[in-house]
């Protein structure tokens, strides 16, 4: 039988968790005055005497100085509160439903095993909230549901203390997967009108279309292929594991089809032009323009066909990044979703090339302001719940893993309701060489060994790259949700950077969308081919059809290809590490890739087919006219706009996420996320050194500004990798040594008869590619990875919600001495205060207009030549010593950047509008709040002014004013009068709190 | 003179090996290896090997059953193929002269393996869980006396805070250090003692080497976020009446190198990180006594 074990506090110790519960029922539900207590429990499943369940309850399971432990017993019940506390009035207990990740239960069960000195029960667990308060039972329903658990993924069991007291206790109940199927493998016949085939494909969540789907079907008609079946016992019909397969490698997820798309494009002039792929047109050629410019200086190593893309950093060292999204999983539950977010791109540098350590993570959240909507379309999850969980999932998911997040973004527009969007970035490091080869190549070889590494398979994330493939709607998948284990992952990956320096594989990569399918068939195309039994998978409950083992998304797996005469030396240090390892088949040169269960035959496909059968899609994109007209700027009240300003979502300090977040593990941190004698200047960039007694370090920065495509998609793009390169350089990157990553999220761009407005959607990514490619080529940077995730819609009956456009572009770059970077604080009073660049009367898609309510139409734009003859000065300017602070003028513009220069060193300042460089007509909003692009505020020694104007010559330069011990901000207008003034205090309040949630 | 000869514990959910090896390094250790437990457990690596135990920062299992719990129980109830007891390879280090440091995680570990403040148990009492942490090895099984409990707030937090140090504490590790600064990255870095016997034996041998202090008046202070955690009397670490044992929550390790600190750019810091200090007053009381 079961038993539970159930660890409540000992009375008078403080209950963390619950008052933080308490604080979240008060401001995401508004239920006052509630008082929550925690208890934690256990399911044994399996016999254990009085003996071994009392030392399991009182040795692992509970902290014998704060906890009690009870067995089979209800401790909500036995063990009385402290005598100031009230009586609960409600118990909530969250389990998990059966099959998904328990990372608690897992350790459970390894102590378990250790008592026991062998393999034991398996432990799973659970905890109680203990509600005091004035509730009734729809309210402790609301908590349950709004609050306490995800029903998706947990189970709630709701009583009354009355209910309880009368039930005495809970029973256990073990959320085990009993279901018992027969394995079978289903033979579908493709032969069928194209609504059967539509409707096939919308059953099993396979995203293909009906031309895609024909093409299948046409191809299994060829007689020759029949023909190369028969002898493995296969038809004509398709079996359901090629048929899961096929779609897998052809969704839109891992095949990039509208980016791979052909086009016709009518561009706003009315011009028209065909397309033959995005991605080659823009992407891969803007990297190839820069590498031939670069001739002997390139820099890159491997770009577009590994996980990640690589570039030299050193002579000795090799630099790793990749930033992906992960917003569907997070739009259905964020905290999960969020954290396979993180430690599911931690394994894209980890399987590049022969494998990264890695170095750093960088996260970017779209999300929803977080305001109570009280009529939320179905499946939508409150704003403040979404941001919270993923915050939450991007904690456990970097903190556990040992990773610093360095460096991120939030932005808030309404939008991004429907789905929120969620960039995970993780960069590692590689010697350039490993056993003499080159660290960036890698090639399974014939004979080699499929080893899989790390977890188990289950169902979870099965048609995750389906799913992500298409609109969020009231039917989307449970079974794509999962949750990470950091601490599996982090022992697989303890284990693997050893084989890696042994030498014991010859290719390696991770197994993330498309699970096996996806890896093993990547691997396959090394070799030519490759003969797997999916019977030979470790699974972590029997029911799994073979088509699930290939597809499934379960996480923490690594595919190898291992040598035969390695695989002792890789078994013995898998075993010694405590991970797990299965020899599923071997890479061959066939051609084929096969896949058995049990030796028979499953799946035989065509390695051509498989990876090139897919046919183009044919995409039309035109571009609409927007209209919009610049509203008139006056300020009555400038005191007050600044403090507003100050306090927007956009605008206010992060303090609240960044806290929560590891950023220097690792020891390698030069410029943290806040900087400044009172750690709360806002960095541009992080600068982290990833070699512990080296000065050489590595910058990272982002930039986007998604408002910017309501009016134009193409200057939202220029302005992002402008963005994210003047953070760069603020710190002391060189603007001549930068790499980029380019990461499109946007609403669906397919016309169809839901999407009537697909084909400006389309216009509009191709705008944003163009401008993206010819910046690129400007300023000199390659683009060595990227992502798009393309179906950003959610849809409910007639409601539909489209992100904006949104493209991240995530910069790294390097400084040959560490100690020379520069943050965004002012240093010390009389400091000069000088503006970099040029402000114009740009203040379309600004925070100052958005919070007007207004949207504008001049467009910020880069001028690539000016920015970047300023960039390189700057760069000078911080090699030389010159410079005291540098921070980006970003949204909410120049009045932004000085306040935050001044919060972030506690100083005053007294600045002078009528020195700023600026063209066109002005007045003081558009100088203070115009977002044109490469612009900086720096300050400097007094002395230092002379030769930074003779490094400045000829360039939007020039002094505007001074910093003050005394704590006052003054801004002087364009007629000589004050229009700003007010205490530094001001200025920070709503700027320090927006955010403190 | 000793040769300094350090393990770094590193594996199941340790990260902040790297910079805790880098750093007894920068002290001048004459040996540092990282040593994954699992190699321990498989008896490939012995404690006895080395005089200085380092215990470095993570999440050791994830902290799933509390900070380090599991990771206690675990070199509570392990032993190698050959059948030794690592709890007696550790009871055996810590009766010689030989120093251990726990960092945040490390620290947690200590204070469940019952190791600070005093690794020799005060009384037969009722310990709880007592019946599985005995071991039937030479050494009495030391009894957990503190834990190391959520922070008041609830939340895992990084920041810098300033630390004062009492001078008249017998840790070795802090021996001449007034005042530093240091980050703290924990969710659970709470001292909560046993009782207040336990509470008085720490007060009273000066075993409290470092407080969170006002960052203003440099007094220990109990006030978020000075005092990230609510830890009475500001107390940040805890060492045994012999002062070799060692363990904190804030990482000196962190600041192996001035460009760690936060304020580096404004205060003009260059070179050394101060946290190296504690690392080098370890190197040299080994190389003196070891």
């Amino acid at each position: 039988m079961a038993h539970r074990i159930e660890v409540r506090l000992r009375p008078g110790v403080r209950d963390p968790l619950g008052a933080k519960v308490a604080r979240a029922a008060a401001t995401h539900l508004g239920f006052q005055d509630l008082a929550v207590s925690t208890v934690e429990v256990y399911v044994v499943d399996g016999d254990l005497t009085s003996n071994q369940l009392e030392q399991f309850a009182k040795g692992p399971l509970s902290d014998p100085i704060v906890q009690r432990p009870v067995i089979d017993e209800s401790a909500a019940l036995l063990d009385p509160d402290a005598p100031h506390a009230r009586p609960f009035d409600w118990l909530v207990e969250v389990g998990y439903r059966p099959g998904v990740t328990d990372n608690t239960g897992r350790t459970a069960t390894e102590a378990l095993d250790l008592l026991l000195g062998h393999e034991g029960p398996k432990v799973y667990s659970a905890r109680q909230y203990l509600l005091s308060g004035t509730l009734t039972e729809t309210d402790a329903q609301r908590l349950a549901s709004e609050l306490l658990a995800n029903d998706l993924i947990q189970t709630t069991v709701i009583l009354s203390r009355d209910a309880l007291a009368r039930r005495g206790r809970i029973t256990a109940l073990v959320p085990k997967v009993i279901e018992t199927a027969r394995i079978q493998v289903e033979r579908i016949d493709l032969e069928r009108s194209d609504s059967d085939l539509i409707d096939l494909s919308r059953t099993r969540v396979l995203a293909l279309n009906v031309d895609e789907m024909k093409t299948i079907a046409a191809h299994f008609r060829n007689p020759s292929v029949q023909a190369d079946r028969e002898p493995f016992g296969l038809d004509a019909r398709i079996t359901d594991v090629e048929l899961e397969c096929l779609a897998q490698t052809w969704s839109e997820h891992c095949k990039h089809k509208i980016f791979n798309a052909i086009i016709e494009y009518e561009d706003r002039s009315g011009e028209k032009k065909t397309i033959e792929s995005i991605f080659d047109t823009y992407i891969k050629a803007a990297t190839k323009e820069v590498r031939r410019s670069l001739a002997d200086r390139d820099y890159c190593l491997s770009v577009f066909n590994d996980n990640a893309g690589v570039i030299e950093f050193t002579k000795d060292w090799s630099l790793v990044f990749k930033v992906e999204t992960h917003n569907s999983p997070s739009a259905l539950d964020p905290y999960g979703g969020a954290l396979t977010g993180i430690v599911g791109v931690n394994r894209d540098p980890f399987g590049t090339g022969m494998g990264a350590r890695l170095l750093f993570n960088t996260d970017i959240f779209c999300l929803a302001p977080p305001k109570q909507h009280s009529d939320l379309p179905p499946r939508l999850l409150q704003p403040i719940r979404v941001l919270e969980g993923v915050r939450e999932g991007v904690e456990h998911g970097g903190n556990k893993s040992g990773i610093p997040t360095v460096n991120g973004a939030v932005v808030f527009d309404e939008r991004y309701l429907g789905k929120p969007l969620v960039y995970c970035g993780t960069g590692g490091i590689m010697p350039s060489r490993i056993a003499g080869k080159p660290s960036h190549e890698k090639a399974a070889r014939p004979g080699d060994h499929v080893i899989m590494v790390g977890g188990r398979i289950g169902k979870d994330g099965i048609h995750g790259a389906t799913f992500s493939s298409e609109q969020l709607h009231e039917g989307s998948p449970a079974t794509a949700v999962q949750i990470g284990d950091p601490i599996t992952q982090k022992r697989m990956f303890d284990m693997l950077l050893l084989a890696r320096d042994e030498g014991l594989y010859h290719s390696i990569t991770d197994n993330g969308a498309g699970g096996l399918s996806s890896s093993v068939g990547e691997m396959a195309q090394q070799s030519g081919g490759v003969d797997l039994d999916l019977a030979k998978a470790p699974l972590k409950y029997s029911s799994l059809q073979p088509w699930e083992i290939l597809v499934s998304e379960s996480q923490e797996r690594m595919t190898l290809a291992v040598p035969s005469e390695k695989m002792e030396r890789l078994r013995s240090l898998a075993q010694r590490y405590q991970v797990e390892l299965s020899d599923l088949g071997t890479f061959d040169a066939s051609g084929w890739f096969t896949v058995r269960y049990e030796g028979d035959v499953v799946a035989r496909l065509d390695m051509d087919f498989l990876h090139d059968g897919l046919p183009a899609m044919r995409l039309r994109g035109k571009a609409a006219a927007v209209s919009g007209q610049d509203p008139a700027l006056e300020d009555r009240d400038p005191n007050r706009t600044l403090i507003t300003m100050m306090g927007r979502l956009n605008v206010a300090s992060k303090e609240y996420w960044i806290r929560q977040y590891d950023h220097e593990v690792g020891g390698g941190s030069v410029v943290k996320p806040l900087m400044g004698r009172d750690q709360q200047a806002p960095s541009d960039a992080a600068v982290i050194r990833p070699v512990l007694g080296r000065p050489e370090a590595v910058v990272v920065s982002n930039g986007l500004c998604p408002r910017y495509s309501d009016i134009d998609a193409g200057a939202m793009a220029a302005a992002a990798l402008d963005e994210a390169v003047r953070n760069a350089v603020c710190v002391g990157a060189d603007p001549d040594r930068l790499a980029a990553l380019d990461n499109f999220c946007w609403p669906d761009p397919v016309e169809g008869p839901d999407n009537p407005d697909g084909a400006h959607k389309l216009a509009q990514l191709i705008e944003a590619n163009e401008a993206l490619y010819n910046l690129c080529v400007a300023y000199g940077i390659p683009l060595i990875s990227g992502k798009d995730s393309m179906k950003n819609d959610y849809r409910a009956g007639d409601v539909k919600i489209s992100v904006p456009p949104t493209l991240l572009v995530s910069v790294v770059g390097r400084m040959l001495d560490a100690a020379k970077a520069v943050t965004s604080d002012a240093k010390k009073p009389g400091d000069s205060v000088f503006v970099v660049g040029t402000t114009l009367r740009e203040l379309g898609g600004s925070e100052y207009l958005a919070a007007m309510d207004e949207i504008g139409a001049s467009v910020p734009r880069v001028r690539p030549k000016e920015h970047q003859a300023c960039y390189r000065a700057i760069h000078q300017a911080i090699d030389r010593g010159l410079i005291r602070s540098c921070h980006d003028c970003s949204d909410g513009g120049l009045a932004v950047a000085l306040a935050e220069t001044a919060l972030g060193g506690q100083l005053g300042m007294d600045i002078d509008l009528r020195s700023v460089p600026q063209q066109g007509e002005q007045n003081e909003v558009s100088l203070l709040y115009a977002e044109s692009t490469g612009r900086f505020v720096l300050t400097a020694a007094p002395d230092a002014e002379r030769e930074l104007a003779d490094l400045f010559e000829g360039l939007p330069f020039s002094r505007i004013g001074t910093t003050r011990s005394k704590p006052r901000f003054l801004i002087t207008g364009l007629a000589g009068a004050s229009v700003v003034d007010l205490d530094l205090d001001a200025v920070g309040a709503a700027w320090r709190t927006t955010l403190n949630l | 003179m000793s040769r300094v000869q350090c393990l770094v514990l590193s594996g199941n959910g340790t990260n902040c090996e790297r910079e805790t090896a880098h750093a007894c390094t920068q002290a001048g250790a004459d040996r540092v290896d990282v040593v994954p437990i699992w190699d321990l457990l498989a008896g490939q690596h012995q404690l006895d090997a080395y005089n200085f135990l380092c215990l470095p920062g993570g999440f050791l299992d994830g902290d799933d059953l509390g900070a380090a719990k599991a990771m206690a129980w675990r070199l509570t109830m392990a032993r190698t193929p050959s059948g030794q007891s690592i709890a007696e390879q550790l009871a055996r280090f810590v009766t010689e002269p030989r120093l251990v440091l726990g960092i945040c995680n490390g620290f947690q570990l200590m204070a469940k393996l019952g190791l600070i403040p005093n690794p020799s148990p005060i009384d037969g009492g009722d310990a709880q869980g007592k019946a599985a942490m005995t071991h039937e090895g030479h050494e009495p099984a030391p009894q957990q006396q503190v834990t190391i409990w959520a922070n008041d707030s609830g939340r895992f937090e990084d920041r810098w805070v300033r630390l004062t140090f009492d001078q008249d504490s017998p840790c070795i590790f802090t021996k001449g250090i007034e005042d530093m600064w240091l980050p703290i990255r924990h969710g659970e870095g709470k001292v909560i003692y046993r009782g207040s016997q336990e509470e008085a034996f720490v007060t009273d041998n000066h075993l409290i080497p470092l407080r969170y202090a006002d960052p203003q008046t440099g007094s220990p202070t109990e006030i978020y976020p000075a005092n990230p955690n609510g830890s009475p009397g500001g107390t940040a670490g805890l060492c045994d009446p012999t002062g070799r044992l060692f363990g904190l929550m804030p990482h000196p390790e962190a600041f192996h190198d001035a460009t760690n600190h936060p304020a580096w750019t404004s205060l003009g810091l260059k070179g050394r990180g101060d946290g190296l200090a504690l690392f080098d007053n370890a190197v040299s009381w080994l190389k003196r006594n070891g």
